[in-house]
């Protein structure tokens, strides 16, 4: 039997636990863009990836999944990294490829920001 | 929205019961009639067409009153939605409502059940014609000079349709939908789009005209101005479905609270160049990131010229 007033609690258990949460989210976003060419015809960029995967054996891989063309831009002046950019609205392919555990990066759905409309 | 619906519906539930004995108090002291009080009640319950309890048993006088608040409540569900046709509703309403409908159906099922039990040999009939009329003309019984006392749900009901008449936005604070109006769109010769109503929407919003700007621009990817009638004009084709999916994330990430849903909350700027969002009903301050346009791809033929 234990009495109930006696029980160590730490009130910021919960907050700090919430907090590192927020922090790790907010660190690393990977941005998935649009953008509108002429006509119907779109792009799609992909900003963000982590250092650890090499951009160009992702492009390769993807461009035969998707079907579709695209190109690495290396960006260094703005910080940005290298951006995959592809050619048609490949959103949400790309993130299920970002995604996808057996055949993507395995990475959590909650560091992708897919924008656009 | 973390309360499951059955929570809800107990939640009122409770309230119900705990307001019964005011409002039957009042109810008596409008209706002058000697049949005022509960026990007289039921001993005024030989005269025929008099009152509520009229040979039945104590039983199915509550199953009765559980079955009207159902009503009430199915009621409220309905009328809840018909407000908000055309205008973007932020809140999962539709599951929501779908829920509680269903429990609806659970709880009346459970009342049929219920009324198969108790109903040897009684006739529920003429209680319910007793009750008729329409509120809003002041017929049948809600007529002016009508003496027979009105039952509690009928009163009941008649409260919450009122209040959700008269006052929508009090009976729509436990729901939560917040509506703006859908965003028109013209098209301004082949590769332009106009955004007719962005002054309007920023002002239902209270935002500043040039933040929703700057985040559509960063968000569709594009670039535009403002013209004479401070329409927005947006280069690049788009479509209303489009614009209101944007703004929807907008919504999302610069109006609503995060603590308590309400969008009434006010955007500043704060020290450090940081942005942030004060609640105006639960007080909370948040900061919300800078908008970013981020990396955008070189999409005309030639770079535009830099310095």
């Amino acid at each position: 039997m234990s009495i109930e007033n006696l029980k160590t609690y730490d009130p910021f258990a919960e907050a700090d636990e919430e907090d590192s949460g927020q922090t790790k989210q907010t660190q690393e976003y990977i941005h998935i863009r649009i953008q509108q060419r002429n006509g119907r015809k779109t792009l799609t960029t992909v900003q963000g990836i982590p250092k650890k995967f090499d951009a160009k054996k992702i492009l390769k891989v993807v461009k035969k999944e998707f079907a579709c063309n695209g190109t690495i831009i290396g960006d260094e002046d703005s910080k940005m990294g290298d951006v995959i950019q592809l050619q048609g609205d490949q959103r949400a392919k790309i993130k299920d490829f970002l995604t996808n555990k057996d055949e993507g990066l395995g990475l959590d759905a909650k560091t992708i920001k897919v924008h656009g409309f | 929205m973390d309360a499951s619906p059955a929570d809800e519906i107990k939640e009122t539930a409770q309230s119900h019961s705990a307001r019964t004995p005011p409002l039957h108090a009042a109810l008596g002291a409008f209706t002058d009639a000697p049949q005022a009080t509960e026990p007289q009640d039921a001993a005024a319950a030989a005269a025929p067409a008099a009152d509520d309890g009229l040979d039945l048993s104590l039983m199915k006088k509550k199953k009765k009153k559980v079955k009207k608040e159902d009503d009430a409540d199915a009621a409220a569900d309905e009328a809840a939605p018909a407000e908000g046709d055309g205008a973007i509703d932020l809140t999962m309403k539709k599951k929501k409502k779908k829920k509680v409908v269903k429990e609806d159906d659970e709880f009346a099922k459970k009342l049929e059940a219920l009324n198969i039990e108790g109903k040897e040999g009684e006739e529920a009939a003429p209680q319910e014609d007793e009750q008729e009329g329409d509120m809003d003309q002041g017929t049948g019984i809600w007529a002016h000079d009508e003496t027979k006392p009105i039952s509690y749900n009928a009163l009941l009901s008649r409260f919450f349709a009122l209040l959700s008449q008269k006052n929508p936005d009090h009976a729509s604070t436990g729901t939560r939908s917040y509506k703006i109006p859908p965003p028109q769109c013209l098209r301004e010769g082949n590769k332009k789009t106009i955004f007719a109503n962005l002054p309007e929407i920023c002002k239902r919003m209270k935002r500043a005209d040039e933040h929703v700007t700057s985040y559509l621009f960063a968000e569709l990817g594009t670039s535009g101005s403002v013209d004479g009638s401070r329409r927005l004009v947006i280069k690049g084709r788009f479509q209303q479905k489009q614009i209101e999916n944007v703004l929807r994330t907008y919504i999302i990430e610069y109006v609503t609270c995060k603590t308590c849903r309400s969008p009434n909350t006010e955007l500043s700027k704060g020290e450090n160049r940081l942005y942030f969002i004060t609640c105006n009903s639960c007080g909370s301050r948040r900061s919300v990131q800078a908008i970013k346009t981020g990396f955008s791809a070189q999409v005309g033929k030639r770079r535009k010229m830099q310095g």
